[in-house]
Protein backbone atom coordinates (compact mmCIF):
# COMPACT_ATOMS: atom_id res chain seq x y z
CA UNK A 1 0.00 0.00 0.00
CA UNK A 2 2.70 2.39 0.99
CA UNK A 3 4.50 1.51 -2.42
CA UNK A 4 1.63 2.50 -4.41
CA UNK A 5 1.23 6.14 -2.77
CA UNK A 6 5.02 6.17 -3.06
CA UNK A 7 5.16 5.29 -6.38
CA UNK A 8 2.38 7.60 -7.33
CA UNK A 9 3.38 10.20 -5.53
CA UNK A 10 7.19 10.42 -6.97
CA UNK A 11 5.76 10.43 -9.95
CA UNK A 12 3.97 13.19 -9.78
CA UNK A 13 6.94 15.31 -8.14
CA UNK A 14 9.60 13.89 -10.29
CA UNK A 15 6.97 14.92 -13.38
CA UNK A 16 6.31 18.61 -11.94
CA UNK A 17 9.92 19.12 -10.95
CA UNK A 18 11.16 18.18 -15.01
CA UNK A 19 8.01 20.06 -16.23
CA UNK A 20 9.42 23.47 -14.09
CA UNK A 21 12.92 23.09 -15.36
CA UNK A 22 11.99 21.80 -18.96
CA UNK A 23 8.42 23.64 -19.90
CA UNK A 24 8.91 27.30 -21.39
CA UNK A 25 5.73 28.11 -19.95
CA UNK A 26 5.49 27.62 -16.19
CA UNK A 27 2.28 28.19 -15.06
CA UNK A 28 0.91 25.16 -15.45
CA UNK A 29 3.01 22.52 -14.31
CA UNK A 30 3.64 24.70 -10.66
CA UNK A 31 2.04 23.65 -8.12
CA UNK A 32 3.62 24.03 -4.67
CA UNK A 33 3.56 25.44 -1.20
CA UNK A 34 3.81 28.73 -1.91
CA UNK A 35 2.10 28.44 -5.07
CA UNK A 36 -0.63 31.25 -4.48
CA UNK A 37 2.18 33.83 -4.15
CA UNK A 38 3.80 32.24 -7.53
CA UNK A 39 0.83 32.74 -9.09
CA UNK A 40 0.00 36.18 -8.03
CA UNK A 41 3.20 37.46 -9.01
CA UNK A 42 3.02 35.67 -12.90
CA UNK A 43 -0.61 36.85 -13.00
CA UNK A 44 0.41 40.47 -11.90
CA UNK A 45 4.05 40.64 -14.27
CA UNK A 46 2.55 38.65 -17.65
CA UNK A 47 5.10 36.18 -17.72
CA UNK A 48 3.19 33.64 -19.61
CA UNK A 49 4.75 34.43 -23.14
CA UNK A 50 7.49 31.40 -23.25
CA UNK A 51 10.83 31.95 -23.37
CA UNK A 52 12.78 31.08 -26.13
CA UNK A 53 14.68 27.87 -25.14
CA UNK A 54 16.34 27.28 -28.45
CA UNK A 55 19.07 29.51 -27.70
CA UNK A 56 21.74 29.13 -25.31
CA UNK A 57 23.14 32.39 -24.22
CA UNK A 58 26.15 31.40 -22.62
CA UNK A 59 28.23 28.41 -24.84
CA UNK A 60 28.05 24.95 -23.19
CA UNK A 61 26.22 26.01 -20.47
CA UNK A 62 23.37 23.06 -20.27
CA UNK A 63 25.93 19.92 -20.79
CA UNK A 64 28.25 21.40 -18.13
CA UNK A 65 24.80 22.03 -15.90
CA UNK A 66 23.29 18.35 -17.04
CA UNK A 67 26.49 16.85 -16.10
CA UNK A 68 26.90 19.05 -12.46
CA UNK A 69 23.31 17.77 -11.79
CA UNK A 70 23.96 14.40 -12.92
CA UNK A 71 27.39 13.93 -11.03
CA UNK A 72 25.53 15.72 -7.81
CA UNK A 73 22.75 13.47 -7.25
CA UNK A 74 25.21 9.83 -8.39
CA UNK A 75 27.34 11.41 -5.86
CA UNK A 76 24.66 11.76 -3.10
CA UNK A 77 23.12 8.42 -3.91
CA UNK A 78 26.40 6.34 -3.73
CA UNK A 79 26.49 7.97 -0.13
CA UNK A 80 22.94 6.39 0.52
CA UNK A 81 23.82 3.44 -0.98
CA UNK A 82 27.01 3.16 0.88
CA UNK A 83 25.40 4.54 4.24
CA UNK A 84 22.08 2.72 4.25
CA UNK A 85 23.22 0.22 6.85
CA UNK A 86 24.04 2.77 9.42
CA UNK A 87 20.99 4.03 9.49
CA UNK A 88 18.59 1.28 8.76
CA UNK A 89 20.06 -0.48 12.07
CA UNK A 90 18.15 2.39 14.12
CA UNK A 91 15.07 1.16 13.64
CA UNK A 92 11.85 2.21 14.83
CA UNK A 93 9.31 5.00 13.95
CA UNK A 94 7.51 8.09 15.58
CA UNK A 95 4.57 7.29 17.28
CA UNK A 96 2.07 7.10 14.47
CA UNK A 97 -1.69 8.89 15.52
CA UNK A 98 -3.81 5.80 16.64
CA UNK A 99 -7.38 6.28 18.33
CA UNK A 100 -6.14 6.30 21.66
CA UNK A 101 -3.48 8.58 21.14
CA UNK A 102 -4.58 10.87 17.41
CA UNK A 103 -2.08 13.85 18.77
CA UNK A 104 0.94 12.17 19.89
CA UNK A 105 3.29 12.88 17.37
CA UNK A 106 1.86 16.56 17.20
CA UNK A 107 2.49 16.71 20.94
CA UNK A 108 6.47 15.78 20.63
CA UNK A 109 6.43 17.86 18.14
CA UNK A 110 4.96 21.20 19.95
CA UNK A 111 7.34 20.09 22.83
CA UNK A 112 10.26 20.62 20.51
CA UNK A 113 9.78 23.60 19.01
CA UNK A 114 8.24 25.51 22.18
CA UNK A 115 10.88 24.19 24.93
CA UNK A 116 13.76 23.17 22.79
CA UNK A 117 13.85 25.03 20.00
CA UNK A 118 11.99 28.27 21.61
CA UNK A 119 14.49 30.75 20.51
CA UNK A 120 14.99 29.87 16.88
CA UNK A 121 10.91 30.37 16.83
CA UNK A 122 11.37 33.64 18.27
CA UNK A 123 13.94 34.35 16.18
CA UNK A 124 11.53 33.05 13.24
CA UNK A 125 8.70 35.69 14.06
CA UNK A 126 11.34 38.35 13.71
CA UNK A 127 11.98 36.92 10.59
CA UNK A 128 8.87 37.03 8.79
CA UNK A 129 8.72 40.28 10.56
CA UNK A 130 11.63 42.03 8.54
CA UNK A 131 10.39 39.83 5.85
CA UNK A 132 6.57 41.65 4.99
CA UNK A 133 7.91 45.58 6.08
CA UNK A 134 10.84 44.89 3.71
CA UNK A 135 8.75 43.75 0.62
CA UNK A 136 6.36 46.32 1.62
CA UNK A 137 8.76 49.17 1.72
CA UNK A 138 9.93 47.53 -1.25
CA UNK A 139 6.79 47.32 -3.40
CA UNK A 140 5.32 50.52 -2.72
CA UNK A 141 5.81 53.11 -5.90
CA UNK A 142 7.39 56.16 -4.53
CA UNK A 143 4.78 59.09 -4.48
CA UNK A 144 7.29 61.74 -5.94
CA UNK A 145 8.62 59.03 -8.65
CA UNK A 146 5.59 57.03 -9.29
CA UNK A 147 2.70 59.62 -10.13
CA UNK A 148 5.13 61.27 -12.80
CA UNK A 149 5.55 58.66 -15.17
CA UNK B 1 1.27 -9.24 -4.42
CA UNK B 2 2.40 -5.37 -5.09
CA UNK B 3 2.22 -4.56 -1.29
CA UNK B 4 5.31 -7.16 -0.65
CA UNK B 5 7.51 -4.06 -1.35
CA UNK B 6 8.23 -1.35 1.10
CA UNK B 7 9.42 1.75 0.31
CA UNK B 8 12.69 2.13 2.68
CA UNK B 9 14.35 5.20 3.66
CA UNK B 10 16.64 4.84 1.05
CA UNK B 11 14.13 5.09 -1.45
CA UNK B 12 12.73 8.45 -0.12
CA UNK B 13 16.38 9.79 0.31
CA UNK B 14 17.44 8.76 -3.71
CA UNK B 15 14.27 10.59 -4.59
CA UNK B 16 15.36 13.50 -2.83
CA UNK B 17 18.88 13.84 -3.85
CA UNK B 18 16.87 12.98 -7.70
CA UNK B 19 15.01 16.07 -6.83
CA UNK B 20 17.76 18.47 -5.60
CA UNK B 21 19.37 17.21 -8.95
CA UNK B 22 16.61 18.70 -10.67
CA UNK B 23 16.58 21.63 -8.77
CA UNK B 24 20.12 22.54 -9.68
CA UNK B 25 20.16 22.27 -13.12
CA UNK B 26 16.92 24.72 -13.29
CA UNK B 27 18.67 27.35 -11.84
CA UNK B 28 21.79 26.80 -13.70
CA UNK B 29 19.97 26.38 -16.89
CA UNK B 30 17.11 28.53 -16.74
CA UNK B 31 16.70 32.51 -17.45
CA UNK B 32 13.44 33.82 -16.25
CA UNK B 33 14.43 34.56 -12.54
CA UNK B 34 11.17 33.84 -11.71
CA UNK B 35 11.37 29.56 -13.07
CA UNK B 36 14.89 29.95 -11.23
CA UNK B 37 12.92 30.72 -8.02
CA UNK B 38 10.90 27.40 -8.26
CA UNK B 39 13.88 25.80 -8.63
CA UNK B 40 15.17 26.96 -5.52
CA UNK B 41 12.36 26.19 -3.73
CA UNK B 42 12.54 22.75 -5.43
CA UNK B 43 16.00 22.21 -4.03
CA UNK B 44 14.73 23.35 -0.50
CA UNK B 45 11.98 20.42 -1.04
CA UNK B 46 13.67 17.86 -1.73
CA UNK B 47 16.00 18.63 1.79
CA UNK B 48 12.77 18.92 3.72
CA UNK B 49 11.57 15.25 2.40
CA UNK B 50 15.13 13.85 3.74
CA UNK B 51 14.46 15.12 6.53
CA UNK B 52 11.27 14.23 7.13
CA UNK B 53 12.50 10.45 5.68
CA UNK B 54 15.49 10.62 8.23
CA UNK B 55 13.33 11.74 11.63
CA UNK B 56 10.57 9.14 10.54
CA UNK B 57 13.46 6.61 10.44
CA UNK B 58 15.21 7.01 13.30
CA UNK B 59 12.34 7.80 15.24
CA UNK B 60 13.45 11.69 16.29
CA UNK B 61 11.03 14.64 15.89
CA UNK B 62 13.79 17.38 15.64
CA UNK B 63 14.02 16.35 11.90
CA UNK B 64 10.07 17.59 11.85
CA UNK B 65 11.22 20.72 13.76
CA UNK B 66 13.87 21.33 11.34
CA UNK B 67 11.57 21.46 8.45
CA UNK B 68 9.23 23.59 9.85
CA UNK B 69 11.48 26.20 10.32
CA UNK B 70 13.23 25.75 6.10
CA UNK B 71 9.37 26.10 5.59
CA UNK B 72 9.50 29.39 7.42
CA UNK B 73 12.54 30.55 6.11
CA UNK B 74 11.24 29.89 2.22
CA UNK B 75 8.42 31.47 2.92
CA UNK B 76 10.25 34.66 4.14
CA UNK B 77 12.97 34.32 1.11
CA UNK B 78 10.20 33.88 -1.47
CA UNK B 79 8.36 37.11 -0.03
CA UNK B 80 11.27 39.12 -0.49
CA UNK B 81 12.74 37.64 -3.73
CA UNK B 82 9.53 37.92 -5.23
CA UNK B 83 9.34 41.74 -4.02
CA UNK B 84 12.79 42.02 -5.81
CA UNK B 85 11.42 40.75 -8.93
CA UNK B 86 8.23 42.73 -9.10
CA UNK B 87 10.62 45.97 -8.62
CA UNK B 88 12.96 45.12 -11.32
CA UNK B 89 10.05 43.96 -13.90
CA UNK B 90 8.51 47.26 -13.08
CA UNK B 91 11.33 48.95 -14.31
CA UNK B 92 11.91 46.95 -17.26
CA UNK B 93 9.55 44.30 -18.44
CA UNK B 94 10.98 40.71 -19.78
CA UNK B 95 14.12 40.62 -17.54
CA UNK B 96 16.38 37.66 -17.42
CA UNK B 97 19.20 36.75 -15.38
CA UNK B 98 21.66 38.19 -18.11
CA UNK B 99 20.01 41.59 -18.47
CA UNK B 100 20.67 42.30 -14.61
CA UNK B 101 24.18 41.57 -14.76
CA UNK B 102 24.68 45.42 -16.18
CA UNK B 103 24.07 45.66 -11.70
CA UNK B 104 27.59 44.11 -11.24
CA UNK B 105 30.30 47.05 -10.71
Amino acid sequence: MELVVFVLAAAMVLGGALGVVTRSNPVIVYAGAIVVLFLFVIMLLGVDESEDLSVEPIAKQRPLALILGGGLVAIIIAAVVTGRENFSAAGGALESATLESPDANIRALARSIFSTNVFAFEITSVLLLVAVVGTVVMARRMKSLGTGK
Amino acid sequence: MLSAIEPTTSWYLILSAVLFGIGTVGVLVRRNPLVMFMCIELMLNAVNLSFVALATQLSNVNGQVAVFFVMVVAAAEVVVGLGIIVSIMRRRTDATADDLSGLKG
